[in-house]
Formats: C-alpha cells, structure tokens, sequence
C-alpha cells in the first residue's frame, strides 16, 4: 500500500484508492488479491496445525484405549443393557445407536465376544494385555514387555499387544538429522565461503547455480540412488555390517540440506559490508585471513541460521530416509539402522484405522515434527533478520 | 410384444453398461491378481469397468466400511474390529469369500549355504533370539533381517503365525515391498527376508520343516495346494451384502470358477483346490 514516489505527499484515500491516483483499478485488485494469497498461506498454515493437533488430541488426553483383553458382555444380556451402557459398550455414536435394530447389536455384540475370542492362547494371562498401552509412561519410558530380557523402547505399533514408544523414532530422527548435517554443514560454508570470497567471478557463476540445482533433484531420486549406489560403496568403503543404515541416509541427507545451507551462509556472507573487506585487504591481510577472520566472524551469525534452516530441512526430510534405513533400534552408532518420524508416518499413515489408536499417535508424532521445524525455523529466521539489519546498519 | 421384449432387452443392456462399474481395493499381495481378474474379464464382458487399486488390506477394510470400494482384497482375515466397523456402517457383517491361496517363502541369498529351516527356527531368527547364521548350520556371520512396513498383511500374517504373535527384533529392516525384501536380501550374503513364493528372481528360498522330525517341503504349488508346506495363507475378498447381486455377483462367481483360478496360476499363487470354493 505505498503511495507512487510521486505522490508521496498525497493524502491516502480509501483503500489506497483516491483522486488523482492515475486510475489503476487492475493494480489495486492484484494488490488485494496478492495480499489475500498471503493471509490465506497463514490460514492454511495454522488450519494444518489445528487439524494434525485435533486429530492427536484424544491420545494426549488419554481416552483412547488399546487393551488387547477387554471386558466382554454376554449378547443375552442385552435387554438388560440400558441405551447409554449399549453405546459405551460396543462404541456407538448417537446417531449410529438410533438406526440399529436389535439384530445389528446382538451381531455387535457377537463380534465383541468373537475379539476376545481371537486373542491368542499366549497373551491371555499376558499382565500387559489387559493394559491401556497408549500411557505417557509406555510412551517415552522404557518398559519390559513379554519376552523381552530388560526394560526397552519398542516401537511396534501393529500385533497383538500394540507397542508405542516414541524414543526410537526420536532418536532416529535426531540420529539421521544430525548426521546430515555434520556431513553438509561444513561442506555448505567450505562451498558458501569459496564462492563467495575466494573464487574468481568466472568460477563463481558456474559453481554457485550447480550448487543450488542439487535442491532441484527429486528427494525421491536422491533415496533411490542412495539405496541402490552408495549403500553398497559407503559399505564397501567403511566395511561396516548393516548394509542399510543411518550413516548412509544421512550422507544421502546431506545432498538435500547442502544447497539450504549453501544459499544461505552465501547469502550472509556476501552481506558483509565491503568496507570490512577493503580494510582488511588494505591493512595487508591476505584474501584467505580477511575471509576467514573478518568475514566469517562477522556473519556467523547467518551461518549459524543456515545451519538451524538446514536442520528444519533434514528433519522433515521424509522420502530419502524411508527408502534408505527404517529399523526402529534405539542406538546412537552411527552404523545402525534408525527410524524417522517421518518414515513411520508415511510408511503406516496408510494403514493405520482411521480414528484408531495408532493413527491418532502418528498424527502426535506429525505434530512433534511440526514444532521441531517451526521453532527451527523461526529462530533460523529471527537470527538472520537481526543479522541482516545490524549489517545494513539500520539497528 | 417383441418390439417390447426388444426394448426391454436393450434398456436392461443399458441400465447394465450404466451399473457395470466395479471397484476394487486392497491388499497389495492381491493387486497384481486382482488386475489381471479384471483385465480378463472386461475382455469377455464388455461394458463393465473394474478399477483396482492397492494400498494395503487395512486400506481396503476402511474403504469397504466407507463404501468408497465394492469389494475389498484382504490377504488375511477380517478382524474382530474390522468386522465391527462393517456393521456400524452398513448393519451387516461383509461376505467372506476365498479366492486364491499363497504360500509364503522364506528368502535368503543364492550365496548361503543353507538349504532348510524350521518354522521355529525362522521365529527365532526373525524375533532376533538366533543372530548368528552358525546357530541354524550355517557360516559364522551375523543375520540382517529384512522384514515388510507393518501396514502389510504379510508382515501381520508372519508375525501371528511364524512368530507366533512375538515382535520382530527391533534391528529388522522393513522395506517398501516383497520385491525391495528380494533386491536387499540378493545383494546381502547374510540377509534372510519373507514374502510371496510366487516372487523369486534372485534368492534362495528355503525349504521349510513344520518341525524338527518333519520333512522339509519346498514352497511349490504342488506342496502348497497340497497343505505340506507350513508357511501358507487364504486371499480373501470381502464384500457388502447389500451389494452382492447382479454384475458383481457374477464377478465373484467368475473369480471362483475354473477360469479365474486359471489366472491365480499365470499370476504365480496358487489357485484354491475345488472343495474350498465354497
């Protein structure tokens, strides 16, 4: 909405419009209608944010209910039911109970008999089938199941008695991430601070764009030639065990984050004032010493968010990891398997009943990912704007 | 009156072109079946349109229960919940029919030197209780395991009935599909996967002792339809009641006949033996 510099004077009339103004309605509604587009992204963005959280919502509180062996009514006694104890029993909306016949519930009914029926012989005095196994304590503390030697995170969502602990993922996720970036951070601002202090303009134009045409190759790409190509060499290479393993997805990660990264710090670096440069230069420092001990010092705060935008990347980051490592072990060796949060959602979204227990908890882990990346990403973003207006000297 | 008769023949024509769309949804074991069921048949039957679609038998139960699908293709059972969910939506329990039966492989490398496992063998190795490949005669290296995503109805299958409900050892890879479990598991000396027998190229498949005394059985159509090898399973289609009439009926009944059990063979399960077609 800012005036033409010609009529910057001007009074504002209504809605920018006004006398004078050399009659540009088309502009005005595109203004508008850009201006709509953007309000609308914010609305999508926080409508995302309210349905994932919604649909988590009945786990976080509790009321769902995953117990293998649950009480079982006999179907004779269904007259003796009261309507209120039918819809609580068999999970019944309203509306659902009005259009029943009393067949449709006894068959109900029958079918409840016939679960409990199929719990097999093994699990019935099983002490953990009679429990709830969506409790925060099952969730993040490790817990000994049957069969199991010691208390463990397992995360086995489907099977008889169902197994939802989060730390596996978590670790795995933080695992891959951060495996990622080790490998690409320090390749990205190598690349970042080559281009843009060291290199010749000639070297420079070409490096920079090839750089930055990595972002455009499909995730998918990168995961299949991670799975297929470098699994096999990075084994070959490093003589480790599991063929599979965090170590190769995150270097497959780290295709993806170095051209974020790379942008990123380049563009933090290039926004050091010249004069900081020129005086180093003048003073008799090499090109080296002034890119390495005045400029990197004065932006690292911009490297510092290209390395927080990185991590918002490789968090999210789902196809590469899904094709590249999915075993939901809790260890930090490097050259173990791992399982991402975004792996398990994609890979069980599919499957999982819609409503049920299970869909509810990815919808949990999908709003966990949310958080991890908008605070990411926030902080990335508030650091490299104050950066940018301190370097601008408009503090 | 003939001129009626015409008229009545080419409106019942019509209204049949109009209602011949069938569509399908499920199992991802099925999918490559179900589409050649449909290819074959909409070759002989002209205007009527089968859509197939995968996505997993769990997917092909919500659907049903939506009544966004027809029929449902399940490579196992109904669940107890599932058929619950059935009833809410529609007030009658779906019909269950069997179409096909599949024999479930164990894989392991073309380079291992094993030849037979049994079945409690391959529960243990897949629980992660046998990790070294020299505890079941084999060389002295450690087992990868290879296992499906847990939204397949193989992995619930092995896992109810190989692992005898246990969990799979935490180290096992899941992969995409039984064809990404055969591409690991080839180029993994010390891998051992599970999946179809139809699948094949590239891995061993182990012959398999129902118990220690027992004879191991090869995973052939002979020995499946035959009920000597352990490790097998029943296809499924499930559909609603209310809808089990006319052109899908007719489907149904195709599927079943010797004709379509022909297809089970070109596809590589094995078709049902003739007193199980109910």
């Amino acid at each position: 909405m800012q005036p033409a510099p010609n009529q910057s004077n001007a009074p504002h009339g209504w809605l920018g419009i006004h006398r004078g103004h050399k009659a540009r309605p088309l502009e005005w509604f595109a203004e508008k209608f850009i201006f709509a587009v953007a309000l609308s992204t914010i609305a999508v963005v926080l409508l995302i944010f309210v349905f994932v959280a919604r649909e988590a919502f009945p786990v976080v509180l509790g009321k769902s209910n995953t117990a293998l062996i649950q009480p079982v009514i006999p179907p004779a006694d269904l007259d003796k039911l009261s309507p209120a104890k039918i819809q609580e029993y068999l999970a019944l909306t309203p509306k659902q109970f009005a259009g029943m016949d009393r067949e449709t519930l006894r068959t109900l009914m029958d079918v409840k008999v016939e679960a409990a029926n199929e719990v097999p012989v093994q699990f019935r005095d099983d002490p953990d089938a009679k429990r709830n196994t969506i409790e925060w304590n099952l969730m993040v503390k490790p817990h000994q199941w049957r069969g199991y030697d010691k208390p463990e995170y397992i995360w086995q969502p489907v099977g008889e008695i169902k197994k939802f602990n989060l730390i596996p993922l978590v670790i795995g996720t933080l695992k891959v991430t951060l495996i990622g970036l080790f490998f690409a951070v320090p390749l990205a601002v190598g690349a970042a601070i080559y281009v843009s202090q060291l290199a010749r303009p000639r070297v420079r134009e070409i490096v920079k764009p090839t750089i930055e045409m990595l972002s455009g190759i499909p995730s998918v790409v990168v995961g299949f030639f991670a799975l297929l190509v470098m699994a096999t060499f990075l084994q070959n290479l490093c003589g480790y065990q599991t063929r599979l393993n965090a170590f190769v997805a995150g270097i497959a990660l780290g295709f993806a984050v170095i051209p974020v990264v790379f942008s990123i710090a380049e563009d933090a670096l290039t926004s050091v004032p010249q004069a900081y440069t020129q005086a180093a230069l003048a003073l008799g420092s090499s090109r080296w010493q002034t890119a390495w001990q005045i400029v990197l010092p004065a932006a690292l705060p911009g490297v510092f968010a290209a390395t927080v935008l990185g991590f918002g990347r490789a968090i999210g980051e789902t196809m590469i990891v899904l094709m590249v490592c999915s075993a939901s072990v809790v260890s930090w060796n490097v050259f173990d398997s791992a399982r991402s949060i975004t792996t398990t959602i994609a890979a069980e979204m599919a499957e999982a009943v819609s409503g049920g227990p299970h869909y509810r908890i990815l919808f949990l882990l999908g709003a966990l990912l949310f958080a991890a990346t908008f605070i990411s990403n926030m902080i990335g973003d508030f650091v490299i704007h104050r950066f940018k207006t301190k370097m601008e000297g408009k503090r | 009156m003939k001129k009626l008769a015409i008229i009545l023949a080419a409106a019942a024509f019509a209204t049949g072109a109009f209602a011949g769309n069938i569509t399908v949804k499920g199992s991802d074991t099925l999918v490559i079946l179900a589409q050649k069921w449909a290819e074959v048949y909409m070759g002989q039957h002209a205007g009527i349109k089968i859509q197939v679609t995968g996505g997993g038998t769990g997917t092909g139960f919500a659907a049903l229960q939506n009544q966004t699908t027809d029929l449902c293709n399940a490579s196992r059972k109904a669940k107890a919940a599932e058929i619950a969910n059935c009833i809410k939506a529609f007030n009658k329990r779906p019909t269950e029919y069997k179409v096909a039966l599949d024999g479930l492989s164990v894989y392991v490398s073309a380079d291992s030197p094993l030849k037979e496992l049994t079945v409690a063998q391959v529960g243990d190795i897949f629980t992660g209780k046998i990790k070294n490949w020299k505890e079941v005669g084999g060389a002295d290296a450690p087992i990868t395991i290879y296992s499906r995503e847990n939204s397949s109805g193989t992995y619930e299958f092995f896992k109810e009935h190989v692992l005898q409900g246990k969990d799979f050892a935490a180290s096992a890879q899941t992969m995409p599909g039984t064809a990404a479990i055969l591409q690991a598991v080839s180029k993994d000396k010390n891998g051992i996967g599970y999946g179809g027998a139809a699948y094949g190229a590239g891995a061993k498949h182990l012959a398999i002792k129902k118990t220690d005394s027992s004879p191991a059985v090869e995973p052939t159509e002979n020995n499946v339809v035959a009920g000597k090898y352990p490790i097998w399973r029943h296809l499924f289609i499930y559909v609603n009641p209310a809808l089990d009439k006319g052109e899908i009926a007719a489907y149904l009944n195709w599927i079943r006949s010797d004709e379509g059990q022909k297809v089970v063979k070109d596809v590589g399960y094995f078709p049902l033996p003739k007193n199980l077609r109910e």
